[in-house]
């Protein structure tokens, strides 16, 4: 298998962007890309894009959105889309590697875009992802999901988790002040937290991801592509994916089994032994925050139900010995199916040294992670400057 | 350039979702207040609701079982905001597994004072005995149970 790097990296500013169409998002994330590898349209053989279509109430958005990834110019690009909700956008990253691993192509571009502020209520769209016979009537979204993690782990790990939940809330909110492409950005303070409304309990309004619009692209390419045209790519050293049964039955609700087997798998691959001493920032796909904290442990940063204290400890704030999260998170910006693309664009501009305001320090390896689905998938992906 | 629109939009698509012979057994038994399942036998699982197959051994399920309309908390939550198109607050749903089954399936909670949500630890409890409330008139639908009352 070939050696695969990411030369290029575009970040649109988000929130609600009104301001642009489907289309305009798409294009701009695009430009921004190309313009940060300084490559043209054309040095680019493949696309791979991304989106979950009914958040923004269009059927296949890749459609129209086509030619915002350059395939009107006539040249016979290949596009592929993928929809897996949550993993979306590292589903992405994981196809552009696979692409160019396999020797098929050089450069691939990939790219993920969401509206969600385009429709009135997020969790109604969820909600038409739930099981339609016994389930979809019980109202169930992603929050619902997530508030029976937050129970769970509660009453089996840690009666007071909220006040680490707390930490969490208010760490990525004022990651996000040094964001300029962050959504949400809140200078919070405990006493916030504490007076924020429950929507699922035991999830407040400040546990909980905004609804954003946003667009992110990045550029991949082989191993001899990069060093002609890039002074200082990031390397893929491992990444993988992993699934897990829908049924609430089947799996654990308090502990994320399937991300502990795929990180093992990852960290193996990556040649990382011990990732709380090895991983310099973690990008994590924090829709909630107690999901932060259930990572914590699964990605063996912690042992099971003990990841709260790292937050005792302040490791994973910005000042930490692992931030997690330098970028604000999914707690801070939430546009679904570019979400996943964000972390692995995120933790490449850390080990390109490229995060301005964001960026830690000395950062020779970092990771990138999303979940999605019923709680059930999850992709990981290990990015190092070497 | 002008001040950018917003024009508004609408999904209005209906569907009849086919419930297969698993799961139409199981909504005709519910009409008669009767909770089916079916066994695997080769790890032992009772799935409630019925499967067709068993996702761990991968073989068709040709047993069917009864279970009791008691059963266990295992985890519960409480909806406390108005999310536009869905049911309105305050509920509580639970995971609950049912006497003789293997595995939690979702349902509502009721019965319970859900006015304080930081008294909900001491009323609600991983682990506590729930029973079925069944509702006088059942249409094999999910909702013939009504929801599960702690005991």
């Amino acid at each position: 298998m070939k050696k695969v790097a990411i030369i290029g990296v575009g970040l649109t500013k988000t929130g609600r962007r009104n301001d642009v169409t489907h289309q305009e998002l798409v294009w701009e994330a695009v430009k921004s890309a190309l313009n940060d590898a300084e490559l043209e349209i054309d040095d680019i053989d493949a696309i791979i894009y991304g989106t979950m279509d009914n958040f923004d109430g269009i059927s296949s958005p890749e459609r129209f959105d086509s030619i915002a990834l350059g395939c009107g110019r006539g040249n016979g690009k290949p596009l592929m889309k993928i929809t897996t909700g949550g993993t979306t956008g590292i589903s992405l990253a994981l196809a552009a590697y696979y692409h160019i691993a396999s020797g098929l192509y050089d450069t691939v571009l990939a790219v993920g875009v969401q509206k969600v502020g385009e429709n009135v209520e997020a969790q109604q769209v969820l909600n038409t992802a739930v099981e339609p016979i016994l389930e979809k009537t019980f109202g169930l979204g992603a929050i619902h999901a997530a508030a029976f993690q937050a129970s769970r782990y509660k009453s089996t790990y840690k009666k007071n988790i909220e006040d680490y939940m707390c930490k969490v809330a208010i760490n990525n909110r004022k990651n996000a002040l040094r964001n300029p492409f962050a959504h949400l950005k809140l200078n919070i303070t405990d006493e916030d937290y504490y007076s924020s409304p429950y929507l699922v309990w035991p999830l407040r309004l400040l546990d909980s991801c905004p609804s954003s619009d946003g667009a992110v692209a990045i550029i991949f390419s082989s191993s001899e592509f990069a060093k002609k045209h890039s002074e200082n790519p990031a390397w893929i050293k491992g990444l993988g994916y992993i699934s897990d049964s829908y049924w609430w039955g089947t799996k654990s609700i308090e502990f994320w089994d399937n991300l502990a087997i795929l990180s093992r798998r990852v960290f193996r691959m990556a040649k990382i032994s011990d990732p709380l001493k090895e991983i310099d920032v973690a990008e994590l796909y924090n829709a909630f925050t107690i999901q932060e904290i259930m990572e914590y442990e699964a990605i063996g940063l912690a042992k099971k139900g003990e990841g709260w204290k790292l937050l005792e400890e302040d490791i994973t704030s910005f000042h930490g010995s692992l931030p997690v999260c330098p970028s604000g998170g999914i707690l801070s910006t939430n546009p679904i199916a570019a979400s996943g693309l964000i972390r692995v664009a995120e933790a490449a501009l850390q080990v390109m040294g490229k995060a301005g305001e964001r960026q830690i320090a000395g950062v020779k390896t970092a990771i990138a992670h999303a979940w999605g689905g019923a709680l059930q998938f999850h992709g990981l992906m290990v990015l190092s400057n070497e | 350039m002008s001040k950018p629109l917003e024009i508004p939009g609408k999904w209005e698509i209906e569907y009849k979702y086919a419930t297969g012979p698993y799961i139409s057994k199981f909504l005709e038994g519910l009409k008669e207040k009767k909770i089916l399942g079916t066994k695997c036998n080769s790890c032992k699982r009772v799935y409630v609701p019925p499967r067709m197959f068993c996702e761990k051994c991968f073989i068709e399920l040709k047993d069917w079982v009864e279970v009791k309309d008691t059963g266990t908390l295992e985890t519960f939550i409480v909806v406390y905001r108005k999310f536009y198109g869905l049911p309105d607050p305050p509920y509580a749903i639970g995971l609950i597994k049912l006497d003789g089954a293997s595995e939690a399936f979702l349902h509502y909670i009721g019965e319970v004072d859900l006015s304080n949500p930081e008294k909900l630890p001491d009323i609600l409890k991983q682990g506590q005995k729930v029973v079925a409330v069944w509702n006088e008139e059942r249409k094999g639908s999910i909702l013939d149970i009504k929801y599960f009352k702690p005991l």
